[in-house]
């Protein structure tokens, strides 16, 4: 299983001298499967150049969305296969009772937000509620939802060789839990993130900055420490960067999470970032 | 244990930060957490009585009915009904604190139900009685 990293950052694109590293775009990997699977997860700013990397010959594709919010959607009209009229393109989001997935996505992707609906799109176009389990190709897909405003989930995706790639990337466990963590079952992702071989997950704040943002949905480095030693991951990517951190801080941030993990590889999300599994 | 789903996760959390007795039960009524506001009025701390089975937790806080002075029966706990029957429930009825003292108590319990449809608990608020509430 090979992870692709397509954008990074969290709530704004923020392209500029100061992010050129670490990357401007929006929340967007790309999961390709031992069996030729390509699950895009979530549809930020990357998924436009993702979208043209996909080859010609793919002739389905499954977009694991984590939620509805601008960061993670903003890509999905400019995502290149939806216009190949050959390709199967499934997208998946976080199930609701009282709208369907195609509605909430067409609030964006229609009239006056947007000029092509999902209607119109030539591809094989179907729309799903994230199942708790279900299996794309060889892969075994979980979700379930976690703490964040809104409905938001995060999926853990297992190859048959049993190697784990977890993606949270938007996830405030820490929220009204003094002191953090709580029991594993008291804890939202854990279930997700347990002794995943790999962790893509929300590292937007300094704590100091953490201090002024509590409810906003998202960790601080501690909490994403703790969070990472209780789940027992084997390698943890802070992703989600805050849009005004430049790349130094996303250095410091990454290098303090070193020194409060040690023993777990810590390699931040960054742009053109590769991950073999 | 599992991870609880987010939604009781999220239950326990604002429960233990308000002042308000709050008791939560998970989907086959086993209790999973009630808050320091209920401790003050059941008499006794969560830790003492932990996550206890529906069977268990009704011997360990024992309700009666509020006119009769009978036990209250299992499928008649107003927590218990809220989860069954999918619907808020209101009523008064009799507790005995540790030392036998009985005192009325009002409760409303009612579902939570999950964005995916499905019963995942119940939660109850509930306060000692006025003499008028407990005539209600």
């Amino acid at each position: 299983m090979k992870i692709e990293i397509w954008g990074s950052r969290g709530s704004l694109p923020s392209p500029g001298p100061k992010t050129m590293r670490y990357g401007g775009n929006t929340a967007t990997v790309l999961v390709v499967g031992d069996e030729g699977e390509h699950l895009v997860l979530d549809a930020g700013t990357g998924i436009r150049p993702l979208g043209l990397s996909i080859p010609q010959d793919v002739s389905r594709i499954d977009v694991l969305i984590t939620h509805l919010h601008m960061d993670h959607l903003q890509g999905l009209g400019f995502f290149e296969p939806l216009f190949r009229p050959n390709v199967e393109v499934h997208v998946w989001g976080p199930p609701s009772i009282t709208m369907p997935l195609q509605t909430r996505i067409g609030r964006y992707l229609s009239p006056p937000l947007f000029p092509v609906t999902l209607r119109q799109m030539p591809c094989r176009l179907e729309l799903h509620d994230a199942e708790p389990y279900t299996r794309i190709g060889s892969l075994r897909v979980r979700s379930d939802l976690v703490c964040h405003p809104g409905p938001t989930v995060g999926y853990r995706i297992t190859s048959p060789a049993g190697k784990v790639v977890a993606y949270l990337p938007d996830h405030e466990p820490a929220l009204g839990v003094d002191p953090f963590p709580a029991a594993p079952e008291w804890t939202s992702g854990f279930d997700l993130a347990h002794r995943a071989d790999l962790v893509l997950h929300d590292a937007q704040y300094t704590d100091d900055e953490y201090g002024t943002h509590v409810g906003w949905g998202h960790s601080s480095i501690r909490h994403l420490a703790a969070f990472a030693k209780l789940a027992e991951v084997r390698r943890i990517a802070p992703f989600h960067h805050d849009p005004s951190h430049s790349d130094a801080e996303v250095d410091a941030l990454a290098a303090e999470l070193g020194t409060l993990l040690p023993g777990i590889a810590v390699q931040p999300g960054a742009e053109g970032a590769t991950f073999e599994l | 244990m599992a991870q609880l789903p987010v939604e009781l996760i999220l239950m326990r959390q604002l429960a233990s930060y308000l002042a308000t007795p709050i008791f939560l039960v998970g989907p086959k009524g086993e209790l999973l957490f009630y808050n320091e506001a209920a401790e003050g009025v059941l008499g006794y701390r969560f830790d003492e009585a932990v996550e206890l089975p529906l069977a268990q937790w009704i011997r360990a806080f024992p309700l009666f009915e509020i006119d009769s002075g009978k036990p209250l029966p299992a499928e008649h706990i107003p927590v218990v009904r809220a989860l069954n029957e999918r619907d808020p429930v209101h009523g008064s009825l009799l507790y005995e604190r540790p030392g036998g003292d009985r005192v009325p108590v009002v409760v409303t319990a009612f579902p939570l139900v999950g964005q995916g449809g499905k019963v995942l608990g119940a939660a109850a608020i509930f306060w000692p009685a006025s003499p008028q509430d407990a005539q209600k």
